[in-house]
């Protein structure tokens, strides 16, 4: 019944063979943020910060502070080189404080509860050192907590993310706006600093869901009603846009599924990008946009049962991508070797339009498909083990892949064959310590 | 039901039982009460006959009265004497406590007690003599702290009247010089005199005896081996207060005041001058000398005796072996042991000869020139405390009539007490009824006697202490002493010396050699006695070559057949757990490596083995010509009581889970009978894939969660993984938690999201339909399980099927162990060999040097994670339990 794709009991490639189960939090677990290489802290609506060790799943400190849920988690490490490397996190709760957390003492360093609403992005500029907050105005902080500059209010829903581009720039996301603020120092001596608006940009037709960062030229966002507009990084004009990737009217799209299309079903609820490609989370599908061909270049239209929350592009062509529905799922962008009888299913162009008609498109399509690799998502392998939806997740490369989650849980994922290594190093190494070994060689 | 090695019962009773008896100074020895409390279980055994036996050969060296030099009545702080007593006539077997309680107003203060452990198994007695001994003495220990507190009491009772008394004669004298006024004494006013004087020493002489019980707790204190009994509310700690005066101790010790609190209201009565010490005063019972407290601890540490030993010798023994073996096994005795007895503190007393056997004492015995016997036991002359009656036991060498040598010849490391039973009981028999089994005193002449030849030397240190300080008397008549082991060869000379004036010993009359030593039984080589001796070394190379680490060609052999059972041809085991054998000699070495304490033992050296040729060789040389002669009369003795009328508890503590094991056992095999895909389904539990039985009625489905729990590893040193009985939606949490998992199915929309949440989750777990019978799980093409479960086995008995699954998960840990610890297995040997090179040889390791086929790889590698994970587990943090799980296909059977 369902279109989703399965893959089964067998799953040769999915390494992870190990899991362990991280009890602590309450309430749902929104955000996972890494600390350093084995480290990481969850937050979610119990207003409780984990930390744990991403290796062990050892629970290190619990951070109590907040009395509302977490809206926003950011790690804010020193880049001082001089001074021991001390991590902290930043963390914004709806009970309108934003609180500076020490991951090494697991103790509260300082607390700010100066806000009038609540702050519901975090955004560090390293280069700058200074933290900016974004709600229903934008703050700009430095390492020390001093307020540098504030913008007027700008609306009652608030910025609901916030972008570092260059030159000093930030692009936050205010509703169906996006508007780039410059940060300038003050002429004076004091340590003041100026949030100048630059620019409103008003093309897209619904809120702006995510915004990711390409390069140092580019950013795309993308909006809850399927609109996907890549931007020049510095002077904010739209470069390519991509919409209405479920609407636009085709002749082959079954009548079912163009019922069961409903704006939250394309909405663009994460982005995230290489070099090359931008990776969508639209609806419940993925979309793979390659930024020169300014087109899709394969997708998964159905890739979950439900909502795609999060998706993360590993280095080794593997896309992870979790779901309302519970899931991980693990994918592989390949490159499909053409066969020129085979029938393009037509229903995977349609969704691109470059503001000509869709027929048009997808004869141009056609064409330009005939001397250009075709791309698909192939299903590698998913991980099962919460019981709703996945928020987030965090991919700590060969130390596993952290998972939060509505069910309260954080799941650790382990390559069992990497875990069982490294126990067995872990014992011979005690079993030396311990003075056992001695005897025997 | 019985033993096949069950000898026919000839004893009046049913059971094995405990008798306490009183040589009282009234009428004489008497039995106060056994336990069980039943009269069934005596029968038509005579108590009273047997009360008077054993009271008769109580060797305490213990005597009240006025000691030259000393002007006061000294109290003796005996040491209990044990003694093993049997008497053919009966078919009975005892052990036999002798202690002694105080009590004021007994013939000089003393009331000797017994409590006699009588079976019809003489072997029972002898082989678990030192356990006996450590369970009786505990509750002796029991009885004589409740007793010291009690005659203390009454000390101070009688102190107080004694005051009164005196301040009432004093009075009267006072009166009496006023009203008489003529100068000169009447002879009234002289009694009255004397009277008052009498009443002063006598106050004198009980204010030193309560100084003297007071004291004792303190002075054995000093000793290490003592352990007085502490019942949970500290109460022994007032009576270590000792250097107060104990007549200003009118109001007792805090400590006291709670039990006793009726002492400080105690109002004085007057004492008559002359109380008549007459036979019509009724003498205190053993409740009332020992208070209620410590008499009912006692009675139930005497119910515990009692279970503990219940039942037929071999399982006793077989549990005792197991039970220490595993203990040996540290690393991996979790997974498929008991938790409660993992958590039992190590009964050390047990083992002690076994570390005092250790490498060094077998090395010096191999360099002995020959495996000259030590000398067990010397006759002597005795005389005794009771009756002063010098007698002589007099030494025969063993004649043809009693030719109960043939099994109990035995060697180094074997209990000596075997010695004794061979030696003594076949020499000292008389046609009377009684034979008391041994002494230590009691052998002298033995060691001139033929039997000496084959008993080999024990040079261990503790040899030399054990010498005995009883002279005791054995009547001329009917009895014969076959062995006593008064307390004090059981103590360390050097502990003995520390508190000479506190007990006043008899001097040691005997030289060095006449002492006792136990060595313990624990030989637990019954398993192995049939196998070729080529075989063994083979293993012993094998046993050795895998070492940590280290590189050895013999990877390469395969390893022996472990499944082999000690069978004849026709399979069925002769040999009775005995820690002794008159099999074919070379045979007893496989365990001589046994008491190594570090983990893991090396294999045995050859020349162990050859030591064990040259004592075997001699043993059975006598032992063929033992058999040759009529032996009726140790059979009689030698008769087993029925272990099925008395079903054996392996240990107290483990009563209950003995019935589960038996339980568990039945349904498992009604399982494995029943379900043809069994073997799939105990191949996920092996794994560690989370097998969850799926039914409608709670019964059902808990039986056969039961079954399966056999099969259950541990993950660690808790209860088993394995919940029974489910209503709600599992969850990962669950898989991670719990190995075996009963399940409700229920037709409710609660039961819909239950199944929705299985079928989420399945490639996590099998399920186990009891419904519908049907099981969806991985394949499974392996060999072990087969063995471990045959539908087709000949085992009837749920016990026994559980014991069968325990040796086989034996042998899979001591695999699983092996492969853990096998260092090049996991890591490189260089850093710059490959990781593939090390799979392979991981792979090949298990294939080849374990012979393990398919799926059973995977069986062994769960196990070795298991180890793993309690191995690298830090003492103070708990684990995180995690969930490992493969992504292979299940497959639906059905039946």
């Amino acid at each position: 019944k369902s279109s989703v794709q399965t893959i089964g009991e067998e799953q040769i490639q999915n390494p992870y063979t190990e899991l362990l189960v991280l009890k602590g939090h309450q309430d749902i677990v929104r955000f996972l943020v890494q600390i350093d290489d084995c480290r990481f802290a969850s937050a979610g609506d119990d207003g409780i910060i984990f930390l744990w060790n991403a290796q062990t799943g050892e629970k290190l400190f619990e951070l109590h502070g907040h009395t509302h849920k977490i809206t926003a988690i950011a790690p804010l490490s020193s880049s001082d080189a001089s001074e021991e490397k001390n991590h902290l996190i930043l963390t914004a709760s709806a009970d309108r404080t934003v609180i500076v957390w020490d991951c090494s003492s697991g103790r509260q360093v300082q607390k700010v509860s100066c806000f009038h609403s609540t702050v519901k992005c975090l955004t560090v500029l390293q280069r700058l050192d200074v933290w900016l907050s974004g709600g229903s105005d934008l703050c700009v902080w430095n390492r020390k907590l001093d307020l540098l500059c504030k913008t007027s209010h700008l609306t009652d829903a608030g910025i609901s993310t916030l972008l570092e581009l260059p030159k000093n720039c930030v692009a936050a996301a205010v509703g169906k706006e996006l508007i780039i603020f410059r940060l300038i120092a003050s002429n004076d001596a004091s340590e003041g600093w100026n949030a100048l608006e630059v620019k409103r940009l008003v093309d897209h037709q619904d809120n702006i869901l995510s915004l990711v960062s390409v390069n140092d030229l580019t950013f795309v966002t993308g909006s809850h009603v399927g609109e996907l507009i890549v931007w020049d990084a510095l002077d904010w004009t739209k470069q390519a846009s991509e919409c209405n990737f479920w609407d636009s009217v085709h002749p082959d799209v079954q009548p079912e599924i163009k019922l069961s299309q409903s704006p939250n079903e394309t909405s663009v609820q994460h982005l995230t990008s290489d070099e090359e490609c931008v990776f969508a989370a639209v609806g419940k599908g993925i979309y793979v946009y390659n930024l020169q061909m300014k087109r899709v270049i394969a997708c998964q239209r159905t890739a979950h049962d439900s909502s795609v929350l999060h998706i993360e592009k590993l280095p080794n062509r593997q896309l992870i991508s979790c779901s309302e529905d519970g899931s991980v799922r693990i994918w592989e962008l390949r490159e499909k070797q053409q066969l020129p009888a085979e029938p393009v299913p037509t229903g995977f162009f349609n969704m691109w339009g470059f503001g000509r008609a869709s027929k048009q498109a997808n004869q141009a399509a056609k064409k330009m498909q005939e001397n250009t690799p075709v791309y698909f998502l192939e299903l590698v392998g998913d991980l099962i083990g919460h019981s709703s939806a996945v928020q987030m997740f965090l991919y700590f490369g060969e130390l596993g892949l952290a998972t939060c989650s509505a069910d309260h849980l954080v799941i650790l994922w382990k390559d069992g064959e990497r875990e069982s290594r490294l126990r067995s190093l872990t014992l011979f190494q005690k079993l030396a310590q311990n003075g056992d070994l001695q005897r025997k060689f | 039901g019985a033993n096949p090695w069950a000898k026919v019962a000839s004893s009046k009773f049913t059971r094995d039982f405990i008798l306490i008896s009183e040589f009282s100074e009234q009428v004489g020895p008497q039995p106060l009460l056994t336990i069980p409390d039943d009269a069934k279980v005596s029968g038509t055994f005579d108590l009273n006959y047997f009360s008077l036996r054993i009271m008769s050969v109580d060797y305490q060296a213990s005597f009240v009265g006025h000691p030259p030099g000393s002007a006061y009545p000294k109290l003796n702080f005996v040491e209990d004497s044990k003694v093993v007593l049997g008497d053919s006539k009966e078919g009975a077997f005892a052990y036999v406590h002798h202690l002694t309680l105080y009590d004021l107003e007994a013939r000089g203060f003393v009331r000797p007690f017994c409590m006699a452990y009588i079976s019809a198994d003489e072997h029972k007695i002898m082989q678990q003599f030192q356990e006996l001994s450590a369970e009786f003495s505990k509750a002796s220990e029991c009885l004589k702290t409740g007793n010291r507190k009690a005659f203390a009491n009454e000390l101070e009772k009688k102190l107080k009247d004694l005051d009164y008394t005196r301040t009432v004669l004093h009075n009267e004298t006072e009166i009496q010089k006023k009203a008489n006024d003529k100068g000169y004494y009447t002879t009234q006013a002289i009694e009255k005199a004397n009277e008052l004087a009498s009443v002063e020493k006598s106050i004198i002489e009980h204010q030193d005896l309560l100084k003297q019980i007071r004291s004792y707790p303190y002075r054995k204190l000093k000793g290490s081996d003592f352990h007085p009994y502490e019942p949970e509310c500290a109460l022994d700690q007032a009576n270590t207060g000792c250097d107060q005066d104990p007549t200003t101790s009118d109001v007792a010790e805090p400590g006291e005041t709670h039990l006793y609190a009726h002492v400080p209201s105690y109002t004085p009565k007057l004492i008559k001058a002359k109380s008549a010490k007459c036979f019509d005063k009724k003498l205190k019972t053993l409740e009332e000398l020992c208070d209620i407290y410590f008499f009912t601890q006692t009675l139930d540490q005497l119910h515990q005796i009692e279970r503990t030993f219940r039942g037929d010798v071999c399982y006793l023994l077989t549990d005792q072996i197991s039970r220490a073996l595993l203990k040996q096994q540290s690393l991996t005795n979790f997974l498929f042991e008991d938790v409660s007895f993992l958590d039992e503190k190590p009964p050390e007393k047990q083992y002690r000869g076994c570390q005092g056997l250790n490498q060094d004492d077998i090395d010096r015995k191999c360099s002995e020139e020959s495996p000259a016997p030590k000398v067990v036991i010397s006759l002597g002359s005795y005389k005794s405390s009771v009756e002063s009656v010098p007698i002589k036991m007099e030494q025969e060498i063993e004649d043809s009539q009693e030719p109960k040598m043939t099994e109990s010849i035995t060697f180094e490391h074997q209990e000596n007490l075997d010695y004794l039973d061979a030696d003594i009981k076949g020499s000292i028999s008389s046609g009377e009824s009684i034979e008391v089994l041994g002494t230590e005193k009691s052998a002298s002449g033995l060691t001139k006697s033929e039997s000496q030849a084959s008993l080999p030397i024990s040079p261990s240190p503790q040899a030399g202490r054990s010498k005995v300080g009883s002279r005791r008397t054995v009547s001329e008549d009917s009895i014969e002493v076959l062995s006593t082991c008064p307390s004090e060869s059981l103590i360390p000379e050097d502990f003995k010396a520390s508190y000479p004036s506190a007990i006043n010993e008899e001097p040691y009359l005997d030289d060095e050699e006449g002492g006792l030593r136990f060595t313990p039984k624990l030989i637990p080589d019954n398993a192995n006695e049939q196998e070729d001796i080529s075989k063994q070394e083979n293993l012993m190379q094998v046993d050795s070559a895998c070492c940590i680490g280290k590189e050895s060609p013999n990877f390469l052999e395969p390893l022996p057949d472990l499944g082999q059972k000690p069978c004849d041809e026709d399979g069925v085991v002769r040999i009775p757990p005995q820690p002794y054998r008159q099999v074919e000699p070379g045979l007893r070495g496989s365990f001589g490596s046994f008491p190594s304490h570090d983990g893991i033992s090396g294999g045995l050296l050859p020349y162990e083995l050859d030591s064990r040729y040259l004592t075997g060789s001699k043993e059975v040389s006598k032992s063929s010509l033992d058999e040759c002669s009529d032996s009726t009369s140790y059979i009689s003795s030698a008769a087993s009581t029925c272990s099925d009328r008395t079903p054996s508890p392996a240990h107290p503590a483990c009563q209950a889970s003995e019935r589960h094991k038996k339980k568990a056992g039945q349904n498992a095999l009604r399982f494995i009978r029943q379900y043809p895909f069994a073997h799939p389904a105990i191949y996920s539990l092996l794994s560690g894939r989370t097998l969850i039985v799926l039914g409608e009625e709670e019964a059902i489905v808990k039986k056969l969660v039961t079954a399966l729990s056999i099969f259950v590893p541990n993950c660690g040193l808790y209860a088993k993984p394995v919940k029974h009985w489910v209503t709600s939606p599992l969850h990962v949490v669950d898989f991670q938690k719990w190995k075996l998992i009963g399940l409700q199915r229920t037709v409710s929309p609660a039961g819909v999201n239950v199944l929705h949440a299985l079928s989420r989750y399945s490639r996590y777990v099998s399920i186990l339909d009891a419904d519908s019978k049907t099981l969806r799980c991985p394949l499974y093409k392996g060999t072990l399980v087969s063995r471990l479960a045959d539908h087709r086995t000949q085992i009837k008995r749920g016990s026994t099927y559980y014991m069968h699954v325990q040796s086989i998960l034996t042998q899979l840990c001591s695999k699983a162990f092996l492969f853990t610890f096998c260092h090049h297995l996991h890591l490189p040997i260089s850093e710059s060999e490959p990781e593939e090179s090390v799979v392979n040889r991981r792979m090949n390791f298990l294939k080849l040097q374990l012979g393990l086929a398919n799926e059973d790889i995977k069986i062994v590698q769960y196990l070795a994670e298991l180890l793993k994970l309690q191995y690298i587990q830090e003492p103070g943090q708990g684990v995180n339990p995690l969930l490992r799980f493969d992504y292979v296909p299940s497959f639906l059977y059905k039946i």
